[in-house]
């Protein structure tokens, strides 16, 4: 049911789609909230240091989410997309 | 009737409430809770008739009417206790529409009657946005309104279209409210190219972690500067002059002779003469050291604290800090967030115990005060550290405030270690970098400086008044004998120091003031300045703290405090004895 890799394993400048988030409803709503779900296309924007969130753009808004959080959230990497 | 502002966080929702209302504004709490709204008056034109008076409400930002903090339950609740008669301006990002959409169709879910504002006009040019106006208008049925708060571009067209809000035709539901969110989206929104602005590469390199470091060390070196600067500059060339060459001979002295020079009303007006004068640090009457606390002192640095926090925070640099400490502050028990708290509380320990509560789980609120509280000297207190030791300079500073990190760090991995509970992870939306709006900056520094001097004068006041009559009735010497065990044996601390912890309760600048005429060593200075920090809050940080974390956590916090305060001091004491001798 995974599909693609995690946020923290992306290259930073990297663009995809967001194919699954692992977690329950809590983590899932907070980040619902903030449009981040299945179906979104993310850019990384930054990648952690210090075990520190990962940024993310989403849309016109940049998001960071927690290091524990960004490794339960998968993409599929669209192959030099077209920006 | 009132006008309910909802939007997300970072939308420029209190521009808009800046602009819509006039000078009269007042923050309130929500009842029953600590989460701070704020209200203001406006007119509603109304053609051909008299224009009506509205109460406008700055609710609390959130991205859901599905409440995951108190301050978003604190917006739902504003929104489900609407009248009849009420409404609802939704200020939308129009930079940021998908995401905005979604409290928008919250709201239509509720049938709220309603008007929609696309702030942040301005900005869709660069990023390369078109927006359909009259088509979102349509498909919601609702009144759709582009608006630049920030230059008031729109502000007027909004106001005269208020009494169009009505409840949308749109039929939305929570179960396909993304996919019909995405519908709107294609059919009003098109994006074409975006140019990347100075200002978004900046905020690219500030989280990055080698660039991001490098700014952050620039920023917070240059704010401390300049604090260090203006207030230092305000004191040296205002109220220093004034007090010495003003208010001390043409009111103080005179008034001090009319008195007689001494008896019981001298010593609670004037104070104690030094040598025959004034000695506005010394003396300790009502109308000497008891305004030159507050406004010689400590005015200067409050005023050029809040006006440097003002500016990081209404550039959007916080989010970014809290970013980057996010690494460090996971070993302290907190994320990223934990550093809005501290930085609030070099301020004034009273909005850094309050700005806990952006936390999400106890166990975090309770570490990030009691933290804050035992480690972060108010700036009221550290203009009189700096005041009191800043003639060793380094030599009395470095340890003073090293100790007191080296206590956090600690402190905060005993606590993360014992304290039950849940450590959420970070997830904050950045906002954009933002040139900081003039108007609101200035109206919100001019609300703490007011805040600040109806807060701190009237304790400051009541400080120094108790303190005469305390040791006129030779209370503080009584206490003073009773507790030297451990003021004088495990702190070497001379009996009458105990006068200032005493006081400390109350305020601790006042506090810091009664050690000046003690006259003691380094060594003295160093222990007294980290035991009056650490050993207890003020007793206005203390009753918000009770109210934030309840009375059984308080007590735990307390006894954390009380229990570090004495062991870092007897350990320092003896370190210093060893050092200093």
């Amino acid at each position: 049911m995974r599909q693609g890799i995690s946020l923290l394993e992306m290259q930073t400048g990297t663009e995809g789609i967001i194919t699954t988030i692992d977690g329950g409803r809590g983590i899932t709503s907070r980040l619902d909230a903030l449009g981040i779900r299945a179906g979104t296309r993310v850019t990384k924007t930054s990648a952690p240091y210090l075990r520190g969130p990962v940024t993310v753009r989403v849309g016109n808004a940049q998001v960071a989410i927690g290091f524990g959080m960004a490794g339960r959230v998968f993409v599929q990497i669209e192959e030099s997309a077209p920006r | 009737m009132n006008v309910l502002l909802v939007g997300n966080p970072n939308v420029g929702k209190s521009v808009v409430f800046n602009r819509l209302t006039g000078a009269h504004v007042i923050t309130s709490n929500y009842a029953g809770t600590t989460v701070e709204f704020t209200e203001g008056r406006m007119r509603i034109p109304h053609e051909g008739g008299e224009p009506e008076k509205a109460n406008v409400i700055d609710v609390p930002g959130t991205y859901t009417l599905d409440p995951t903090s108190s301050a978003e339950e604190v917006a739902v609740g504003f929104v489900d206790n609407m009248a009849d008669g009420d409404v609802v301006v939704n200020v939308v990002d129009a930079t940021n529409l998908e995401r905005s959409l979604n409290l928008t169709f919250q709201l239509i879910e509720r049938r709220k009657r309603m008007i929609v504002t696309l702030n942040l006009w301005d900005e869709t040019k660069h990023t390369g946005i078109d927006i359909n106006v009259a088509g979102l208008e349509r498909i919601l049925g609702v009144p759709c309104v582009p608006t630049v708060a920030t230059t008031g571009m729109g502000i007027k067209k909004l106001v005269e279209r208020l009494p169009e809000a009505r409840v949308p035709t749109y039929a939305s539901a929570e179960s396909d409210r993304w996919r019909r969110i995405g519908d709107v989206i294609d059919k009003v929104q098109k994006m074409g190219h975006r140019h990347h602005t100075l200002l978004e590469r900046l905020g690219d390199a500030s989280v990055r972690p080698i660039t991001g470091v490098l700014i952050a060390i620039l920023i917070l070196a240059g704010s401390f500067e300049v604090i260090r600067l203006l207030g230092e500059g305000l004191i040296g060339y205002v109220f220093e002059p004034f007090f010495e060459s003003v208010w001390g001979p043409y009111v103080a002295m005179p008034l001090s002779r009319w008195l007689g020079g001494s008896g019981f009303l001298h010593t609670i007006l004037v104070g104690r003469l030094v040598d025959g004068e004034i000695d506005f640090g010394e003396s300790f009457g009502l109308l000497t050291t008891g305004l030159q606390v507050p406004f010689g002192a400590v005015l200067p640095y409050v005023l050029s604290f809040y006006l440097v926090l003002s500016v990081l925070e209404d550039t959007g640099y916080l989010p970014r800090l809290a970013v980057l400490m996010d690494g460090i502050m996971h070993h302290l028990g907190l994320h990223g967030m934990g550093v809005i708290p501290v930085l609030l509380g070099f301020g004034c320990n009273v909005p850094g115990a309050l700005a806990a509560r952006i936390m999400e789980s106890r166990k975090e609120r309770f570490i990030a005060s009691t933290l804050m509280a035992i480690a972060v000297p108010c700036m009221a207190q550290t203009a009189m550290i700096i005041g009191l030791a800043g003639a060793y300079g380094a030599r009395a500073l470095v340890p003073i405030f090293g100790t007191l990190l080296v206590v956090a760090l600690i402190l905060g991995r005993i606590m993360k270690r014992f304290v039950t509970g849940e450590s959420p992870e970070i997830l904050i939306d950045i906002p954009p970098y933002r040139i900081p709006y003039i108007r609101g900056l200035a109206k919100k520094l001019g609300m703490r400086i007011v805040w600040y001097l109806r807060e701190a004068v009237p304790w400051v006041l009541a400080g120094v008044f108790i303190v005469n009559i305390l040791d006129t009735l030779r209370v503080i010497e009584f206490i003073g004998w009773l507790s030297s065990p451990v003021v004088s044996g495990v702190l070497g601390l001379p009996q009458d120091a105990v006068g200032g912890l005493i006081v400390g309760f109350l305020r601790k600048d006042v506090a810091v003031g009664m050690l000046a005429p003690l006259h003691m060593s380094l060594r003295q200075i160093i222990v007294a300045c980290v035991v009056l920090t650490m050993y207890f809050p003020c007793v206005a940080t203390f009753v918000v703290m009770v109210k934030e974390l309840g009375v059984k956590d308080m007590l735990k916090s307390a006894a954390v405090m009380v229990t570090s305060a004495i062991t870092v001091g007897g350990l320092l004491n003896l370190t210093l004895w060893a050092l200093l001798g």
